[in-house]
């Protein structure tokens, strides 16, 4: 009884994915297609890297709230660097988003500010950024190199290069996570920062790099984007950090950091994805009212995995 | 091995460390003793790199060395292991074991060796069971165990341990001691940090004697006689010491056969009470003894409406009080909680603040508060329970644990109450002030006040109360009165209930 509700709650949005993706299946025929399937990965993917630094930051018992501005910022920067040729296209936006996590992770780490409030200032710096690069969204780059659009329309075995970029990354993440020293400082710093300290765990260094690896992942899921729209577009990103919060929170890791694993983000990003795409499925629904059912579906998956975990506590030890 | 020259430390208001010198020989357990405030913490910070010293040097076998960090010290060779396990809970046992100094296979952790090898190192410990459970899942004594272990693994020189039997059950004691001896035999030094005495003179080879942030005494342990080791720690003589005893107790109060001023009967909740009946006159300590799990905490918790009941009343003066903490505070119980940070004070608001929380409401009028009044009060207790701190403005968590405990009393005896609870009221803090707390708890007796006493330490109990009602399982099983109430006759009477057991 025990070892199953257990089971049950550390793989909670997982159980939860299949269930909807099963009500899915039946009923809607649009949703069981394999184009479909691709559609729903390669939507997804941005937000699975972005949700993948997340994880890495809320583990640290931190919040990233400038990932959805260095989101939209790395994908203007690829666009417009993409006139420079593929490297550039690529390498530019890595370079902004890890800068902006850096400055995150160094105003967290040394001067004591609450995670919320730093990263708070960084969405907005980076928002203000974006509009500067282009010109109050004035202007539009254009992608222009070949290959770059290749790296986010073009597939490999019939899955585009997105989805194989994130599941690679989520592979190397949760190595990194559970088989290094940095991963087991990263449990540490967010499972009790005292006694991490006193254990000789680097605790700044490590805030530092949860960061930066925020924003470099940001910035890498808009270059991404911007390689398979074609286009640096300005609108995106506003509450991208709240879904990936989400994603990160459904999947099981604790707000609070110190406990959860890359497996259930994946589960977290693919039910948002999923949810979204069987709204879609149902037609004509206007998409004020969209939002209004995907929040209350969020609702309901957080209160039932809340009390799956209350049944945890309370079972017999 | 270890020295520590003419080291100094001052905090704003505080100098916690006045040219403090320390030494520490290769296979020699060091024992460093001082009431709270004294500053010990603050010379382990030092030890450990957690602190830099404003002034005087560290050397670690005859060379000069700085720690600019807890890592540098450690990989120095300087281990430590805090009162307050300092460990990850939702980390596995092993990589909580590991952490920092994994085994690694192709740059990779190696889970395996490393789950392999922690449950061989912890089996040396008593500690049995899967090892890649989280932590927390552990009994406080056996991830106390697991940090030993941890320290112990490093390539240590120095193990500095603070309290480190203050969560230990006395079997775990015994494997403590067993690891230290290993210990003392490779040579490695030890310092040793506890206030329990008996530990003391079993174990450590040399003392130092830390007061108000100075060094009174350093010298071999066995010469130092019991008596001048209080004296030194408290600062007074032998004489008073001896004629005062060690606790602060004093004899027999006279309890009028009034009525009590603290009835509870028939009280049962499911797994943890089976029918407990206290009863408290004014002017009476009760004491709760019994051993741990035997119902003390939860019937005081109970009392203070904490515990929800399945069945039984608490009445107090004649008048029922309904179960919550609300009803009973109201009634004019006052509960000192076991556990004080978890539960009691509030580290980051000042003295003042900490005490006048409670008796806001009653000091307003008409929403307002009187500052002066306040004021009143807050001198009133910090002079009479002797609150060591700065001023009323110092947050409360940085003051030490005797004296969180005395603004803990503080509050509650600013609300006035008519029963006092009293959970292990000097767990964690020094000799002289748990006398201080003693005595006061006396004091307040005499002033009318019922108190119940829950004690671990039966010599605590037996002096303090008027009267002892023995707990087992949930139930009272004796309760001693008179002349009855003796360390063994507590003793006796916890044994016989524990005979009965076994017949059954």
């Amino acid at each position: 009884m025990k070892l199953s509700v257990e089971g049950v709650q550390k793989h909670g949005a997982l159980a939860v994915l299949a269930l909807v993706t099963l009500v899915g299946l039946l009923a809607f025929p649009g949703f069981r297609t394999v184009d479909n399937a691709g559609t729903l990965l390669v939507n997804a993917a941005p937000l699975g890297l972005i949700a993948l630094g997340m994880t890495f930051v809320i583990l640290t018992g931190g919040i990233d709230l400038s990932v959805g501005s260095v989101f939209v910022l790395g994908g203007v920067v690829a666009a417009w660097a993409s006139q420079y040729g593929f490297v550039a296209a690529l390498v530019v936006p890595l370079l902004v988003g890890a800068a902006v996590g850096l400055v995150n992770g160094v105003l967290v780490a040394r001067t004591n500010m609450a995670p919320f409030i730093v990263t708070l200032a960084t969405l907005l710096g980076a928002r203000g950024l974006m509009r500067a690069v282009s010109t109050e969204g004035s202007t539009t780059y254009l992608v222009e190199s070949q290959p770059f659009k290749t790296l986010g329309n073009g597939d490999l075995l019939g899955v585009k290069w997105p989805v194989w970029i994130a599941a690679v990354l989520f592979v190397a993440g949760s190595v990194v996570l559970n088989r290094t020293g940095f991963g087991q400082a990263v449990y540490a710093v967010g499972g009790n920062t005292d006694a991490a300290r006193l254990m000789g765990v680097p605790v700044a260094a490590t805030q530092i790099r949860v960061y930066a690896l925020s924003g470099l992942l940001a910035g890498f899921a808009g270059a991404l984007n911007a390689a398979r729209l074609g286009s640096g577009v300005t609108v995106l990103g506003i509450g991208t950090e709240l879904d990936a919060i989400a994603a990160v929170v459904i999947g099981g890791t604790l707000l609070t950091g110190g406990a959860g694993a890359l497996s259930g983000t994946i589960a977290g990003v693919l039910l948002l994805g999923v949810i979204q795409n069987l709204i879609n499925q149902v037609g004509d629904v206007p998409t004020a009212y969209q939002q209004v059912v995907s929040g209350a579906f969020l609702a309901v998956v957080v209160v039932a995995q809340t009390s799956l975990t209350r049944l945890r506590s309370v079972a017999p030890v | 091995m270890l020295e520590a020259i003419d080291v100094s430390k001052t905090f704003p208001g505080v100098r916690a460390l006045d040219s403090v010198s320390l030494s520490v020989r290769p296979g020699e357990v060091h024992a460093l003793v001082g009431e709270n405030g004294a500053g010990k913490s603050t010379l382990i910070k030092v030890l450990t790199g957690v602190y830099r010293p404003d002034a005087g040097e560290l050397r670690l076998a005859g060379e000069r060395v700085r720690f600019a960090t807890p890592q540098e010290a450690q990989r120095a060779g300087i281990s430590t292991i805090y009162q307050e396990v300092n460990l990850v809970p939702l980390m596995s046992v092993a990589r909580n074991l590991f952490l920092g100094r994994e085994p690694r296979r192709r740059g990779l952790i190696d889970t395996v060796t490393m789950n392999r090898v922690a449950a061989e190192t912890l089996r040396g410990y008593g500690i049995t069971g899967d090892v890649r459970r989280p932590l927390g899942q552990l009994a406080l004594g056996a991830q106390q165990m697991v940090a030993l272990a941890r320290a112990v693994m490093v390539d240590a020189r120095v193990v500095i341990m603070d309290e480190p039997t203050s969560s230990l059950e006395p079997r775990e004691v015994e494997t403590l001691f067993g690891v230290i001896d290993d210990l003392r035999g490779k040579g490695i030094g030890i310092v040793y940090v506890s206030h329990r005495l008996d530990e003391l003179y079993r174990i450590c080879d040399h003392v130092t004697v830390l007061r108000d942030g100075r060094r009174v005494h350093s010298g071999p342990m066995q010469e130092l006689p019991r008596l001048k080791l209080v004296a030194l720690m408290i600062g007074r003589d032998v004489e008073t010491v001896r004629s005062e005893g060690v606790t602060g107790f004093s004899e027999e109060s006279q309890v009028a056969d009034s009525t009590p001023v603290l009835k509870a009967t028939g009280l049962r909740s499911r797994h943890k009470l089976h029918g407990v009946d206290v009863a408290v006159r004014p002017g009476e300590v009760v004491g709760l003894g019994g051993l741990l799990g035997a119902g003390r905490t939860e019937t005081v918790r109970a009392i203070a409406g904490a515990l929800p009941l399945d069945e039984g009343t608490v009445e107090v003066a004649g008048r029922p009080v309904r179960g919550s903490t609300g009803a009973a505070v109201k009634a004019g119980i006052a509960a000192l909680p076991e556990d004080r940070k978890a539960e009691g004070i509030v580290p980051g608001l000042s003295v003042r603040e900490n005490i006048a929380l409670a008796v806001l409401p009653r000091m307003s009028r008409a929403g307002i508060v009187s500052e002066k009044r306040i004021d009143e009060i807050v001198t009133r207790f910090m002079e009479r329970l002797r609150i060591k701190a700065a001023g009323p403005d110092q947050p409360v968590g940085e003051l030490s644990g005797g004296n969180q405990q005395k603004v803990l009393l503080a509050r509650l005896l600013a609300t006035s109450p008519k029963v006092l609870l009293l959970d292990e009221p000097t767990r964690g803090i020094d000799v002289g002030a748990k006398a201080e707390v003693q005595s006061l708890v006396d004091e307040l007796a005499g002033q009318g006040l019922g108190v119940v006493l829950v004690s671990s330490d039966a010599e605590e109990l037996v002096e303090g109360a008027d009267r002892v009602v023995v707990l087992r399982d949930g139930t009272v099983v004796a309760e001693l009165t008179g002349d009855a109430v003796t360390a063994d006759g507590l003793l006796g009477a916890i044994a016989a209930a524990a005979e009965k057991e076994v017949e059954k």
